[in-house]
């Protein structure tokens, strides 16, 4: 930081956010998917896990990281479609199933990837946006790994989707209201498969990224949360695929902004700043909830907003 | 029989099927082990005496169960509301951080006073952090599983500013951790157990929160306001009061399980604190079905297999995480067999149990 003193600091929690924020986008979406189809999966950090884990492992053993970030999703999938399947049995509670699974996913995840601790994978690439800098710290900033840029796309595609697909209108349909959607000649609990399983995909490519890219090597404590966050990540977006994106940079971004002011002599406060997005949550939901109603853009079939 | 099910058929049905789960679970938990290339029967040998085949092991896993049945009384009590309460995390540690503030501004006072502050402490400071996810819940229709969720990654990150910083103990190097509560306060062992007094103060606390809820005015109301919230309010019951003062009991006990974790325990406060066992007392009070006299066997029965992970790795060279694995196996099958309640021929014309002990709430 001492070339550019002060302005190192705007400049390393963007290339932060940009870094820390691809989980929570993918995370994000793959949970907003979910619960737009009328079902919370409190289950995706496990999904993430064992995604960091399954990407790591493939990537070491053929050489390839997108097979491995391939392998990571089909992995969410196959998660996914646990909790969907239990969850369509009747008087099962949703959040309960969520959190079997997170502890089941970090299990299996530790159990399968002890292997994996040691060695070293290939990782996934990244594009210098920054070639045209002399300055180390503005070329660190805009190295831009390019699963965020397909996540980048994949926000905006989803929220079209959603909006102007068949599809779409079924998993908001089933998300609205299950009995309408059913007599419209729409299968609920096979739509929320659906929508379970391609959020497990998401979830599980987020998952990849961690250990592929940043921090980029498989541990036990290679997630700091960032599964179980998303839920409160997706209620802020307030259930808009778009705003998933500029949520999941502001969460990355605010995990940056510690060290970057650390890095200029700020040292107390560091944890009280990755807290920020939690507070602002909750400060959200205390501002916008109601005893009357729903919140506004929540499904009507989500327990949670009940 | 009073105790599960209402009637004695309700009893067997509440025994019976729980059984045959963790039977099916063992199973499946079987094929997986013998796919690693272990003899499952070997396996479960060696767990059941990991868990409960000596009084040393016994001791082991009452330790191990001693901090699960507090956090999961944290979800059982508001679930006889209708709430789902996943706050226990962020409650341990509030409570934990409370006992080692008070501790520290009482450094003259006896053995008993401080012990008695820091349980007071503990389990005010879990009641209020409960408490407030209550409260926004009635006054302001906050939905209460994800305030609580906010409420613990808060928690966490305000212990790791605390414990960095403001009280930090500048002479313990390996880990960022707060001053000792010290070593004459500290909470001492059962006589004749190697387990200390927080089994005690767990086991009394489910007995005690069952009273209450089963037996008392109170939980009456409480039942009534789970069953359905408008005809309680017709009724005249006190919906805040009660939603309240259960968030702020259930509070308590995952407060209560902070203290003990630091005056029984590690001393100080640290990320040692944020080891699951508030999620896995979710599981606990789910798979108890919300009801505080069955989490005792639950928490029991989870802290063994915990207790077993060591031996498996020693005995059949299976990773520590093997346990993790059963764990989990074991809860998603009792979740899913939830259905199977009311629908066995056998037991009908028993009384059917309401799914989970919750009940879908509506909108208050």
């Amino acid at each position: 930081m001492e070339a550019l003193g002060w302005w190192g600091v705007p400049l390393a929690v963007l290339g932060g956010a940009i870094r820390g924020s691809t989980p929570f986008l993918f995370v994000s979406l793959g949970e907003c998917l979910t619960e737009k189809s009328g079902r919370i999966n409190l289950g995706l950090e496990g999904t993430l896990v064992m995604g960091a884990m399954s990407g790591y492992g493939v990537s070491y053993l053929t050489g390839s990281p997108w097979l491995g970030v391939l392998v990571a999703g089909t992995c969410g999938m196959v998660l996914g479609a646990v909790h969907a399947s239990i969850c369509a049995r009747p008087r099962v509670n949703d959040i309960a199933v969520g959190i079997a699974l997170m502890l089941f996913g970090l299990g299996l995840a530790f159990y399968l990837g002890k292997p994996f601790i040691q060695p070293n994978a290939p990782r996934l690439p990244a594009i210098p946006f920054g070639w045209w800098s002399e300055s180390p710290q503005v070329r660190a900033a805009l190295e831009v790994n390019v699963l965020f840029l397909i996540g980048a796309v994949l926000a905006p595609g989803l929220l079209w989707a959603l909006y102007n697909t068949r599809w779409g209108l079924a998993i908001r349909a089933v998300g609205d209201n299950a009995d309408a959607a059913r007599t419209m000649g729409y299968a609920v609990d096979r739509v929320r498969l659906l929508g379970t399983v391609a959020g497990g995909f998401l979830a599980g490519i987020g998952g990849s990224f961690l250990s592929l890219y940043y921090p980029g090597s498989w541990n036990e404590a290679i997630s700091s949360g960032q599964g179980l966050m998303a839920v409160a990540l997706v209620i802020f977006a307030r259930w808009d695929p778009l705003l998933c994106l500029f949520a999941a940079l502001l969460f990355g971004g605010a995990g940056a902004l510690g060290p970057a002011l650390q890095s200029v002599g700020i040292t107390s406060g560091y944890y009280l700043f990755n807290a920020a997005p939690y507070m602002l949550t909750l400060l959200l939901m205390i501002a916008t909830s109601s005893t009357q109603r729903t919140l506004k853009g929540a499904p009507n079939e989500l327990s949670v907003t009940k | 029989m009073r105790l599960l099910g209402g009637s004695p058929r309700g009893a067997a049905e509440a025994l019976t099927i729980p059984a045959g789960a963790l039977a099916v679970s063992l199973i499946l938990f079987g094929i997986f082990v013998a796919m690693a290339g272990a003899n499952p029967l070997g396996v479960y040998e060696t767990i059941y005496s990991g868990a409960f085949g000596s009084w040393f092991s016994w001791q082991n896993t009452l330790q191990r169960a001693t901090p699960l049945m507090l956090t999961a009384l944290c979800t059982a009590l508001p679930a006889r509301l209708g709430l789902v309460v996943i706050g226990a995390e962020g409650a341990l540690i509030i409570g934990a951080l409370a006992t080692v503030a008070i501790a520290s501004v009482l450094p003259g006072a006896s053995h008993w006073t401080v012990i008695t502050a820091m349980m007071l402490a503990g389990m005010s400071a879990g009641g209020l952090w409960v408490g407030f996810a209550g409260g926004l819940r009635y006054y302001r229709g906050v939905n209460e599983t994800i305030s609580s969720l906010l409420l613990n990654y808060i928690a966490i990150a305000l212990m790791n500013h605390l414990v960095g910083g403001p009280m930090r103990d500048p002479l313990v190097l390996h880990r960022p951790s707060s001053w000792h509560v010290g070593e004459r306060n500290m909470i001492g062992l059962i006589p004749g157990m190697d387990v200390h007094w927080g089994l005690v103060f767990g086991v009394v606390g489910c007995i005690v929160t069952y009273v209450l809820m089963q037996h008392t005015v109170f939980g009456f109301a409480a039942r009534i306001v789970g069953g359905n919230v408008r005809a309680a309010r017709m009724a005249g019951v006190p919906v805040g009061r009660l939603t309240l003062v259960t968030c702020l009991i259930a509070g308590a006990a995952a407060g209560l399980a902070g203290t003990t974790e630091i005056a029984a325990v590690h001393g100080r406060a640290s990320t040692s604190l944020v080891v699951g066992y508030g999620y896995t007392g979710i599981l606990v009070a789910f798979l108890a079905r919300q009801n505080p006299l069955a989490v005792i066997p639950v928490a029991i029965l989870l802290g063994g297999i915990d207790a077993a992970g060591g031996l498996l790795q020693r005995w059949h060279d299976l990773p520590d995480a093997t346990v993790h694995v059963m764990r989990g196996i074991i809860f998603l099958v009792i979740l899913a067999s939830e259905p199977v309640y009311g629908r066995l021929r056998v037991f009908q014309q028993s009384v059917v149990a309401p799914s989970n002990g919750v009940v879908p709430r509506e909108a208050a």
